[in-house]
């Protein structure tokens, strides 16, 4: 995929190396929530579940399905989480919220 | 799904440009109305200000506490200037917030909220986040309005290298797309010669199709009402239903038959919008250069980092706090000292008398008790501009999140709580930051239990007075302990209260925090000047006649009825009138310029006088419910008086002591009075438990009329200013109860 700059795959190696979560995020295309996404991997939105008004939020500020995602970080007190949208901007969205946000990571 | 295209803007908006300004000049005799909307951190704001100068008035939506801002633009030099109104930042026209409503409401129902009907709106779109800017922009569009996008921050866009085909963007969008640079004044006479054209213009029927089910819904709801689309689609898709029982129904029934194909039929019209940006975005927008790390994540790699994070943002309130709390007292110092020497310069000019009396103890007092906060105000504002305007208050909210989550409460709720500590009112005046109205209200009603720096005074004189040589094992003061026993008190009374409150009258499902964390910029002056300017000038025009009237009540409770003692002395008139003017200006403990000390006899006097006055007369009504928390009926005109603020209960100890009005917190003759008091049958009056009762119920009830009149002011009604003096005034009288009446039990006196 283009929008990976060399940079990009460096950095991203480096944080999935880091985190405890790096058995969940493999090379290969995989299904799992927001939350559970290791820092600085980009993944696609698959599906935002619920119908409340949250949910409906998060679709106007972009986080539609197809839309790229990637967790820049947590807050110090490990929650909220910092979450890139669009590779546009920057959303702080509590781990509750990120939780009903599927996603897939990109094969690569 | 296709894209129906509007027809493209070229040669018939050019021929249309004469007859737009004609249609302008015909409109009506007064101005074109302009509406401007766009996201939160879109630079909507520094556009305004570019557009409007200071030419702009701040006031309420009616009923609710959205602020209306609304300035002159002067569009051509042979029109009158436009109205425009600047509508509340927002991410959508779906009404999730009080905001949002409004917006929503000024655009498709303006007389709802008292307002015109916008002839053109301007939408302010982020040109570095142009997708996320583009979806208020499709809505805005399906509005039917006539519509002008403004690309803003267009340098920053130059400079990350995004290159925006604008008028490319704009023939997709079916409207034209006007690139501004607010600071450096850059597009806006474009931007002028582009709304005037707009005025006259059919608006745009760009859109965006649905799948078959929902366009043939959406075409049997038309057809039964208005015949208009967007109507159909706000009522088929909005979270509110319509109110017309028909209409209701018939939209229940095509939601159902939506949802039995669809489940997440909801969620059509948002993926439709974003497809279409998407495809809209593709052909106009080319970054030229692939996005690494920016500049806003290189700070924010230490400016939230895990530890630094924490440990900057600690340095950053203390600066603040720091600001608020003591460089703000010189000032504030001038400004009181000031009102009381134009008090005695008044008092001296004209004769005395009750009217002199009024003039110099109602009026001018109440005047400067006004005045006296505005430097707090100042200060405070300055610091949340610079802090929101640069994008750093975002990222404080990010970080205490998960801790004021603890109580219920949002991340935004740190910063007006911090600044509570200094003074309430700047505090409640920084809540409106918080969008959702419960959280808020939760808010504004624990603001008051941070100790202010107005109980300050008191705990200092009942230190002075019992506790002062005392050492907790043999090298901490007790007094220092006590002190901070009070604080901690207080938060830890908010902390309960906030828990309760947000499961009982505030029960609200924890507050999503969906907040955006914008990219770090450098704060406009403009934006920030103008933020001090209308926050200080609505806390003297709303709060500033509530806090006059009540020093007025004031003065006229400790002067009437007049004792003979004071209707034949002048000089003891003075005196009674010079501890009054303590009730609106924080004593600072020094005498005011012009008054000599007080003579024994004056002293006996005016303390007559304040004995015998309604006041005093009150305080021994009052007795027999604030017995039981230890005081006496001294305390308790010093308590009715310390109901306009906390510190006139020094002076008015003074006053009924008498030991002169002028003596301060830590003078001696005060605290050998407090000391030596006795009650009728003898005993002590004070002892070192009746001032700890004392302090407690001086860290939890509601004793300032500045307060409860800014609550008012923010809360628009009554209603919650006065159920928070009331569950204060409980809760203090419960604490104070428990603490004297424990501490007798345990075996103190």
């Amino acid at each position: 995929m283009t929008y990976f700059t060399t940079s990009h795959v460096g950095r991203n190696d480096l944080m999935t190396t880091k985190s405890p979560n790096v058995s969940k995020v493999s090379t290969a295309a995989q299904a799992t929530t927001l939350d559970r996404l290791a820092a600085g991997v980009e993944a696609r939105v698959v599906a935002v579940e619920g119908t409340d008004a949250v949910a409906r939020r998060l679709m106007e500020m972009g986080v539609v399905p197809g839309a790229p995602v990637s967790v820049v970080k947590a807050a110090p007190l490990g929650d909220p989480l910092e979450v890139r949208v669009r590779r546009s901007y920057h959303l702080a969205l509590r781990r509750a919220e990120a939780q009903t946000i599927l996603v897939v990571t990109s094969e690569e | 799904m296709s894209v129906v295209e509007s027809p493209t803007l070229s040669e018939e908006t050019n021929a249309s440009e004469a007859l737009g300004v004609a249609a302008v000049a015909s409109h009506d005799a007064g101005a074109l109305v302009v509406a401007l909307a766009g996201n939160p951190n879109a630079g909507k704001t520094s556009l305004f200000n570019a557009l409007t100068g200071l030419r702009q008035k701040v006031a309420n939506y009616p009923g609710v506490t959205v602020e209306r801002k609304e300035g002159e633009w002067s569009l051509a030099s042979d029109l009158p200037p436009a109205r425009l109104i600047d509508l509340p930042g927002l991410y959508s026209l779906e009404a999730a917030s009080a905001d949002e409503r409004i917006a929503r409401d000024v655009l498709t129902a303006p007389e709802q909220v008292g307002d015109t009907r916008p002839d053109v709106v301007v939408a302010a779109v982020d040109a570095t986040n142009l997708e996320r800017n583009l979806y208020l922009v499709t809505q805005l569009l399906e509005t039917g309005r006539p519509l002008v996008v403004a690309l803003t921050m267009f340098d920053l866009a130059e400079r990350e290298r995004i290159e925006i085909d604008t008028a490319r963007l704009g023939r997709s969008l079916g409207v034209e797309v006007v690139p501004v640079v607010a600071t450096k004044r850059r597009g806006l006479e474009d931007l002028a010669r582009a709304v005037l054209r707009a005025a006259g213009a059919e608006a745009p029927g760009t859109r965006w199709p649905l799948s078959d089910e929902a366009e043939a819904e959406l075409d049997a709801l038309a057809r039964a009402d208005s015949g208009v689309r967007s109507a159909a689609l706000a009522d088929l898709y909005s979270e509110e239903l319509p109110e017309d029982a028909d209409r209701r129904a018939a939209v229940e029934a095509a939601r159902e038959r939506l949802a039995r194909a669809n489940p997440d039929w909801w969620q059509e019209p948002l993926r439709a919008r974003y497809d279409w940006i998407g495809r809209v975005a593709a052909e106009s927008v080319r970054h030229s250069r692939a996005r690494g790390r920016s500049a806003t994540d290189r700070i924010d790699s230490l400016l939230t980092h895990k530890i630094l994070g924490p440990v900057i943002l600690l340095v950053v309130m203390a600066l603040v706090f720091q600001t608020i709390f003591s460089w703000a007292s010189v000032p504030m110092d001038l400004i009181d000292g000031g009102f009381g020497a134009l008090g005695e310069a008044v008092r001296g000019a004209m004769p005395a008398g009750l009217l002199t009396d009024l003039l110099v103890d109602g009026v001018i007092a109440g005047v400067g008790g006004v005045l006296v906060f505005l430097p707090q105000i100042l200060l405070l504002f300055f610091f949340i501009s610079l802090l929101e305007d640069s994008g750093y208050m975002a990222r404080a909210a990010f970080m205490m999140d998960r801790l004021m989550r603890g109580v219920g409460l949002h991340g935004k709720a740190f910063m007006p709580l911090l600044s509570s500590f200094a003074c309430a009112i700047p505090g409640i005046m920084a809540t409106r930051t918080i969008e959702n109205p419960k959280d808020r209200l939760a808010t504004i009603l624990i603001a008051p239990f941070m100790s202010c720096s107005a109980r300050l005074p008191v705990y200092t004189l009942m230190i002075a007075a019992f506790f002062s040589d005392r050492k907790a094992f043999g090298f901490i003061s007790v007094g220092a302990l006590i002190i901070l026993a009070m604080y901690l008190l207080g938060l830890a009374v908010a902390i309960c209260v906030a828990w309760i409150l947000k499961h009982t009258i505030l029960k609200a499902p924890a507050p999503p925090l969906v907040l955006e964390l914008p990219p770090y910029r450098v704060p406009n002056p403009l934006n920030i000047a103008q933020q001090m300017r209308s926050r200080s000038w609505l806390f003297v025009k709303r709060a500033g006649t509530v806090i006059l009237s009540i020093s007025i009540l004031l003065w006229a409770l400790v002067t009437f009825p007049q004792s003979d003692a004071t209707q034949d002395d002048p000089q003891a008139r003075a005196y009674v009138s010079q501890a009054t003017r303590e009730t609106g200006v924080e004593s600072r403990g020094e005498p005011a310029p012009g008054v000599e000390p007080a003579s024994p006899e004056a002293s006996t006097k005016e303390g007559e006088q304040i004995r015998q006055s309604y006041a005093g007369r009150l305080g021994r009504v009052i007795e027999p419910f604030i017995e039981p928390l230890g005081f006496d009926w001294k305390m308790g005109v010093g308590l009715i008086a310390s109901f306009a603020a906390r510190e006139t209960l020094v002076s008015t100890l003074s006053i009924v002591y008498n030991v002169g009005k002028d003596s301060d917190a830590e003078s001696p003759s005060l605290i050998d009075a407090v000391r030596e008091a006795r009650r009728p049958d003898g005993r002590p009056a004070w002892t070192p438990l009746v001032a700890v009762s004392m302090m407690v119920f001086f860290v939890l009830a509601c004793q300032c009329m500045s307060t409860v009149a800014i609550v008012r002011r923010e809360t628009n009604s009554w209603r919650w200013p006065l159920f928070m003096v009331a569950y204060m005034l409980v809760l203090a009288y419960g604490a104070s109860f428990v603490t004297y009446q424990g501490g007798r039990l345990l075996g103190f006196e």
